[in-house]
């Protein structure tokens, strides 16, 4: 029997000393025991840390993985990616709402499971993916739905489930200077030091190392700009929310190369004269966090993070904080308010977080992969990785490879490769686009395929998903409306409605009830959302349409109904019900579009 | 006659104006423009309109459409608007929205009929009305630009005299109507 909830509570409050600042792990940790965040749950965790209850339950309603209402004793979600989409999710999870008499989105009856989708969950590679209790499950297929509702309906423990089902590949297909470091831990921290920070920063600068989460910021700059602001302390962060459509690369890394980022991490903070790391790592990959906190631990007993770093005169440590689905979050200063318990609404910029970033104080925030390959400009120098890709994209890039493709997974290149170069390497066949980056970025068709991956030509954050000629780029494009009208933060009307108008317009299409003038309107409101949003997800949420009616157009327009104006509904129909009641019939009775 | 004089001879341009299923506020507030209406009678005249009483509209300029689509006569109505109107305009919360009246959506219209008309105490129970002169009600209320294309948008409810003012001179000189701050809210 567990203990009394406001034993529980108190247990965790304790153990976060009722720091509100703590909030999201307060959250997450108590919902990890009771199940759901109850009303009385919220006052009860409001009261110890001393917020007015109303900010604790903004926090537990803006993040979709905090239930505020009672939730199944098994929560079923699959990824909705559109590469799960290829792989046939919606298939599959109809069957297992079959097999368990349910509806999707609905909490069966006895309180035992609901069964609904999620964002993607980083498994592109290895799908169709689910989320069990937020356990990460690959690779699903009609015999483990048959399984997996038994199991359910027997209620068997998560433990006791096939430990196969739970496995994650990393599928590393293509390794160069990252992945092929060769370092031992301490390595590239050791050559640091030897330097001085302050060498060991003019090497990060002449590396040429931009950050690799798409926007490509120098990390030198970024680094500097911190050590030298004023403030009480320093930070580090390490962006792992990787939550673009598409990305798994930091997966990887934080499975296999767990020591090189948080060697990264310790870098940085030597360099910007940081003593708190923190990783924020999405809610998604919670089922890595025995692994790095014993990675954490080891390095601590290496003398690679603590007190007295490598016996000389730097402290540093680095702590893990979980998200909890939360698109948004990727965002450097929505992740900062993440950070310090908020609901993760992008800050107004400037102040920039390398000034006034986490508790206020000077913050850089990097992106995983920038971080691991700190080590190598650490250890080999800033002239040796600036030779590595090209002229103003300096080192290698991860790309994750999605979609139709023989062999998804993991590539390294040098920046400067083609995307037909790695549609080769993957295996595609008859490709037909490929949207790199994520819904965000850019949709490529197969005339631009010579177009290369660097910042000079099309920057990215890896995210590869191939589409071969039997996909329907409409569909491609519909599935991103919904994902950003699901993941907008609501904050600004601009794009709280702008990626609502956008994902009814698509449907409208979808449903064979469009016109030119749909067409037109989803124009408008990309420009409107493009200029007026507060932050990059507005800016660039109806990317994908834009690049899809412009590259696809006759994709959209064979489901055009008619050139002239059409309704959203079917006019007659919509007198269906006052026909019955009525039992008239008579012409009054019906519509038409033309009279 | 000089040839080089561009100035058109003066037509005054045609409006019709309906109400469908809103509550005539936002002609009310239409009003408001008070005498202002005489230098609108020098720009325009009335084709269709609850002002003129005329049934129905011929073709005009520019049609002015409150309320929202909640029955098959208002949608009739919208179809002979958009037939010959060259510009149509929804104005107030209503027509853009659905408003008030689609308050009712989140109903079954067949649970309302019947509670109104046959069980609900304290209403008479004549049964649910089927005369063929009746238009039947749709299923929803729906904003009137799911059922026609509709051209500009004035929000408000009811926009106040002073926009529907501006945005009527802007159209009428020929401006892509723009509502600027303190014309545009929403209390």
């Amino acid at each position: 029997m567990p203990d009394a909830p406001e034993k529980t509570i108190a247990a965790v409050l304790a153990r976060h000393k009722g720091d509100g600042t703590r909030l999201m792990q307060i959250l997450r940790e108590v919902q990890e025991e009771l199940g759901w965040l109850a009303p009385e749950t919220i006052t009860e965790i409001a009261r110890g840390i001393g917020w007015p209850r109303a900010r604790v339950e903004g926090t537990a309603a803006f993040y979709s993985f905090f239930h505020t209402r009672p939730r199944g004793k098994y929560c079923v979600l699959w990824s909705d990616n559109i590469t799960d989409r290829m792989l046939g999710n919606r298939d599959l999870m109809l069957a297992l709402c079959k097999k368990l008499w349910l509806e999707p989105a609905r909490l069966s009856e006895d309180g035992l499971v609901s069964v609904n989708t999620t964002s993607c969950t980083g498994m592109c590679d290895q799908g169709p993916a689910v989320l069990v209790n937020y356990r990460a499950i690959t690779r699903m297929t009609p015999e483990r739905v048959d399984q997996m509702a038994e199991l359910i309906r027997n209620q068997v423990p998560l433990d006791e489930w096939p430990a196969d089902w739970f496995r994650v590949e990393d599928n590393i297909r293509r390794k160069d200077a990252l992945l092929d470091h060769g370092l031992v831990p301490g390595e590239a921290l050791a050559a640091a030091m030897e330097k001085g920070s302050k060498a060991f920063l003019d090497e990060v600068k002449a590396s040429g190392l931009r950050g690799r989460g798409g926007a490509g910021f120098t990390t030198g700059m970024k680094w500097e700009i911190c050590r030298d602001a004023p403030g009480s302390a320093h930070y580090v962060v390490c962006n792992a929310d990787e939550g673009e459509p598409g990305t798994f690369k930091d997966r990887v890394l934080l499975t296999s190369y767990a020591d090189l980022v948080f060697e990264g991490m310790t870098l940085a903070g030597y360099a910007v004269g940081a003593q708190k790391g923190l990783l924020y790592l999405r809610g998604e990959y919670r089922y890595m966090k025995d692994a790095l906190e014993a990675v954490l631990a080891r390095r601590r007993g290496e003398k690679l993070l603590g007190s007295r770093i490598l016996d000389k005169d730097f402290t540093f440590d680095i702590e893990i904080h979980f998200g909890a689905g939360a698109y948004i979050c990727g965002e450097e200063s929505a992740l900062i308010e993440s950070l310090e318990g908020k609901p993760g609404r992008p800050r107004i910029r400037p102040p920039f977080p390398v000034t006034r970033g986490y508790l206020d104080q000077p913050t850089t925030v990097n992106n995983v992969e920038t971080l691991a390959a700190s080590c190598l400009v650490a250890r080999h120098g800033g002239a040796w990785y600036a030779k590595l890709g090209t002229a103003k994209s300096a080192g290698t890039k991860l790309m994750s490879v999605s979609g139709d493709v023989e062999r998804p997974g993991i590539y390294e290149y040098p920046y400067g490769v083609t995307v037909a170069q790695i549609l080769a390497d993957a295996g595609a066949r008859d490709t037909q686009a490929v949207q790199v980056s994520g819904p965000s970025g850019v949709c490529v068709a197969a005339e631009e395929f010579g177009r290369r991956i660097c910042f000079e030509d099309i920057p990215t954050a890896g995210a590869f998903m191939v589409f071969d000629e039997s996909r329907d780029m409409f569909e491609v494009a519909r599935n991103f409306a919904h994902f950003f009208a699901h993941e907008s933060c609501g904050f600004c009307t601009p794009c709280r409605v702008g990626t609502q108008v956008v994902a009814r317009l698509m449907d409208k299409l979808a449903e064979n009830h469009g016109s030119p003038y749909d067409i037109d309107e989803m124009f408008k409101m990309h420009r409107l959302m493009q200029g007026a949003s507060h932050c990059g997800l507005g800016n660039s949420a109806c990317n994908p349409l834009f690049d899809t009616l412009n590259k696809f157009r006759p994709a959209y327009e064979r489901r055009l109904k008619s050139l002239e104006y059409e309704p959203a509904f079917d006019l007659d129909a919509a007198l269906s019900q006052a026909r019955q009641m009525t039992r008239r019939d008579d012409a009054g009775a019906h519509l038409s579009n033309e009279d | 006659m000089n040839a080089n004089t561009a100035t058109p001879a003066k037509t005054k341009l045609r409006v019709a104006t309906t109400s469908l299923a809103g509550c005539f506020g936002c002609h009310m507030s239409f009003l408001d423009i008070d005498e202002r209406i005489l230098q609108l009678v020098e720009l325009v005249e009335f084709d269709r309109s609850p002002i003129t009483d005329i049934k129905h509209c011929g073709p005009c300029d520019l049609g002015i459409i409150e309320g929202g689509v909640c029955n098959a006569e208002n949608v009739h109505v919208l179809h002979e608007f958009r037939k010959n109107c060259k510009i149509l305009v929804a104005m107030g919360a209503c027509a853009v929205n659905g408003g008030l009246p689609a308050q009712r959506n989140h109903l079954d219209l067949r649970d309302i009929l019947e509670e109104v008309y046959q069980t609900e105490p304290g209403l008479t129970h004549g049964g649910i009305p089927n005369d063929p002169e009746l238009p039947l009600p749709l299923n929803k209320v729906h904003p009137i630009h799911e059922v026609v294309k509709i051209d500009y948008f004035l929000p408000g409810c009811p926009p106040p005299a002073d926009a529907i003012w501006k945005f009527l001179t802007d159209l009428l000189a020929g401006r892509t109507p723009h509502l600027g701050h303190g014309l545009l809210h929403y209390d």
